[in-house]
């Protein structure tokens, strides 16, 4: 990773940072409805991930925390906010939402609000790689919290057994909804889990961009060189709670003051401009323009843009003009 | 025209669709080394290999999500779970993920799946392995659940799903995989929606779907030769959507209608269909629509209860009697 990665990484992590600030203020306001779940403290973690990986090409797939995902992946951040906005020139044509973005031209291949969902079709999209010979991977994001799921055990297995080639990117931020990993899950350190499966792991600080990086690159060779599966856990945090009908009252202020002092964008940051690579005021400038583009280009977007039109509510229920619906094309 | 057995039609669909495509794979439990429990996919391990042909684990959410996530990339999946109580199991992905995808990707993703399992009462299995759940699958949006009746349609119903851009649920029938008919020589596509009509009748429309469609023709025969009623049997091979033309164009030929399921009445096929006669056909009828339906217990294990829980000819007989005041 050069300087000039790291000074664009920056500026993609606040921008995503920024991005999701807004969402809050967006829903606040009532301009977005439904669950909303925000990532703000674990961008490290999908960018850190991607940038290894071949972003747009590989496919990634995630839980319903999956706005930053879908960015980094390549998808429009007016495309996204605009679905947000439950908005027809939304990535899902607002029938999506925050917990089902997908932009599949860039392989986002979507966010999924079922805890554990993904874990399955993630092994089934490597398994389709693997017919097709390509050398492209399906990557899987879900959180901690998703590895009790019985999907999560029936898929290692078969990715596993059949040296899928699949990257399991365990986002563990200590909290399913707001009860502590120690709470709820026996064995706490996620990447010992896989251990049964005979899946190799690993499990490194998640809110380094550079470790994440590195350990990523690793992991992303292995699965793409037709090892089979790999299981990356990264220690991460997300600074507000689940969703935002969660009060976040079940953490200590001492161990989020904590965290914060861990903060992915000022830790590189502070990297760049202790190496002299950057100063304060260029931060300042960059972090201006982003809040900027947001409002000017986004924000605007969204609140522009017509909704779906109600004639249309059935449209994308079953594939239209289907031959095979007739029984063929005769 | 060659006759086959229904799990022949099943295993013939299988080869051609596999043969034509490169990217039609089958998976389940046991159906490859072993060729499966009902020998729907007999031989075509060794045909196909491996890597077409997957012997999965017990496994049904997992290896039912997994052949979903193959079908976002290309890949057309054919799952056999070997029974249909199994399919709960998976009904997260099938329900959550391939009915639901189409439309929260706002049309950008698509779930060309097929699930197949069979269903129904058979011998002495017991409750947990005697379900009919055909009512649980159709009420689900973008979903297509088909039920062959006879081989011809297990054979066309299983071509036509296989190339269809929309997950399909095939609900087959234990007792029917030995049953023989006629299936084309040639190249036959069966469409998956609409219904059929297996008997031409004036005086009443018998709605059947899978085994209850033979009930109903054995009835029909008896109601003609005894009673002189002449029972015009309609097949709903297509459960969702529920050909809503057909049932409207009998009714208001013969203005009566019994529905015949092997399933529980509450929330079943057979309400679902009185429903549409109702909101479409009111004024058509002669007489209120009437359903034969199964007991409302667990399929007990003893033969006679069982026997006794699920509906027979005389009663689909007796209700039709009951319905003309014979």
């Amino acid at each position: 990773m050069n300087v000039a990665d790291k000074k664009r990484l920056l500026r993609e992590m606040l921008f995503a940072r920024r991005f999701e600030e807004r969402c809050y203020e967006a829903y606040v306001e009532r301009k977005i409805g439904g669950f909303l779940h925000l990532y703000p403290g674990q961008e490290a973690c999908a960018f850190g991930v991607m940038e290894a990986a071949r972003p747009g090409r590989d496919y990634v797939i995630t839980g319903y925390r999956d706005h930053v995902h879908a960015i980094k992946c390549g998808a429009d951040p007016k495309a996204v906010m605009a679905e947000l906005f439950a908005k027809e020139t939304g990535c899902s044509r607002g029938r999506g939402g925050s917990m089902h973005i997908f932009d599949v031209e860039h392989r986002f291949m979507g966010g999924y609000a079922l805890v554990g969902g993904p874990f399955p079709l993630a092994a089934g999209m490597a398994k389709a790689i693997k017919m097709k010979g390509d050398d492209d991977i399906a990557i899987c994001f879900l959180g901690d919290a998703a590895n009790n799921q019985g999907t999560f055990h029936e898929s290692l297995n078969m990715a596993a057994l059949w040296d899928l080639p699949v990257l399991y990117v365990c986002e563990n931020n200590l909290y399913g909804i707001g009860t502590r990993i120690d709470r709820s899950t026996a064995v706490v350190e996620q990447y010992k889990r896989v251990d049964a499966y005979g899946i190799p792991s690993a499990q490194v600080d998640g809110q380094d961009i550079e470790v994440v990086f590195k350990a990523a690159q690793k992991a992303v060779k292995h699965v793409r060189s037709g090892k089979g599966p790999y299981f990356l856990e990264l220690l991460t945090y997300r600074y507000r709670g689940h969703s935002m009908s969660d009060s976040n009252a079940y953490r200590s202020k001492d161990e989020e003051k904590m965290w914060s002092k861990r903060d992915p964008i000022i830790m590189l940051r502070d990297r760049l401009i202790e190496a002299g690579e950057i100063t304060k005021d260029d931060y300042k400038a960059m972090d201006t323009e982003i809040l900027d583009q947001i409002e000017d280009e986004i924000i605007a977007h969204a609140e522009s843009s017509p909704e779906p039109k109600v004639q249309e509510l059935e449209k994308y229920t079953l594939a239209e003009n289907d031959p095979w619906v007739r029984g063929g094309r005769n | 025209m060659a006759e086959l057995m229904y799990w022949e039609a099943i295993r013939r669909a299988h080869d051609e669709e596999m043969a034509n495509d490169p990217l039609v794979i089958c998976m389940g439990e046991d159906i490859g080394m072993a060729g499966g429990t009902y020998k729907a996919t007999q031989g075509l391990y060794d045909k196909y290999g491996a890597e077409r042909v997957i012997d999965t684990p017990i496994s049904e959410n997992g290896y039912t999500g997994l052949g979903i996530g193959a079908s976002f990339l290309g890949v057309r999946p054919i799952i056999e779970i070997m029974s249909v109580n199994f399919a709960w199991l998976a009904l997260d992905q099938l329900f959550n993920s391939a009915a639901k995808v189409r439309y929260m990707s706002g049309g950008q993703l698509e779930a060309p799946v097929v699930v197949r399992s069979p269903g129904g009462t058979a011998h002495q299995l017991g409750a947990q392995h005697s379900a009919r759940m055909e009512k649980v699958f159709m009420g689900i949006a973008g979903l297509r659940v088909v039920t062959p009746s006879n081989p011809r349609q297990a054979y066309g119903l299983l071509k036509s799903a296989v190339r269809c851009n929309d997950p399909v649920y095939i609900n087959e029938h234990e007792l029917m995989y030995n049953l023989k008919g006629e299936v084309p020589d040639e190249e036959y596509f069966h469409p998956l929606e609409g219904s059929e009509v297996a008997r031409e009748g004036k005086d009443v429309t018998l709605f059947g779907y899978n085994i209850s469609v033979h009930w109903c023709l054995q009835a029909a025969e008896t109601l003609s030769k005894q009673h002189g009623i002449e029972a015009e049997v309609v097949d709903l091979y297509a459960l969702s959507p529920l050909d809503r033309a057909g049932i409207r164009a009998s009714v208001g030929k013969t203005h009566r209608a019994v529905i015949v399921e092997e399933a529980e009445a509450p929330v079943g096929v057979g309400s679902e269909v009185m429903a549409i006669i109702n909101e479409e056909c009111f004024f058509e009828l002669d007489a209120a629509p009437v359903r034969v339906s199964a007991a409302n217990v667990p399929i007990p294990y003893n033969h006679t209860l069982e026997r006794a829980a699920i509906p027979k000819v005389d009663d689909v007989v007796a209700a039709v009697r009951k319905m003309f005041g014979k």
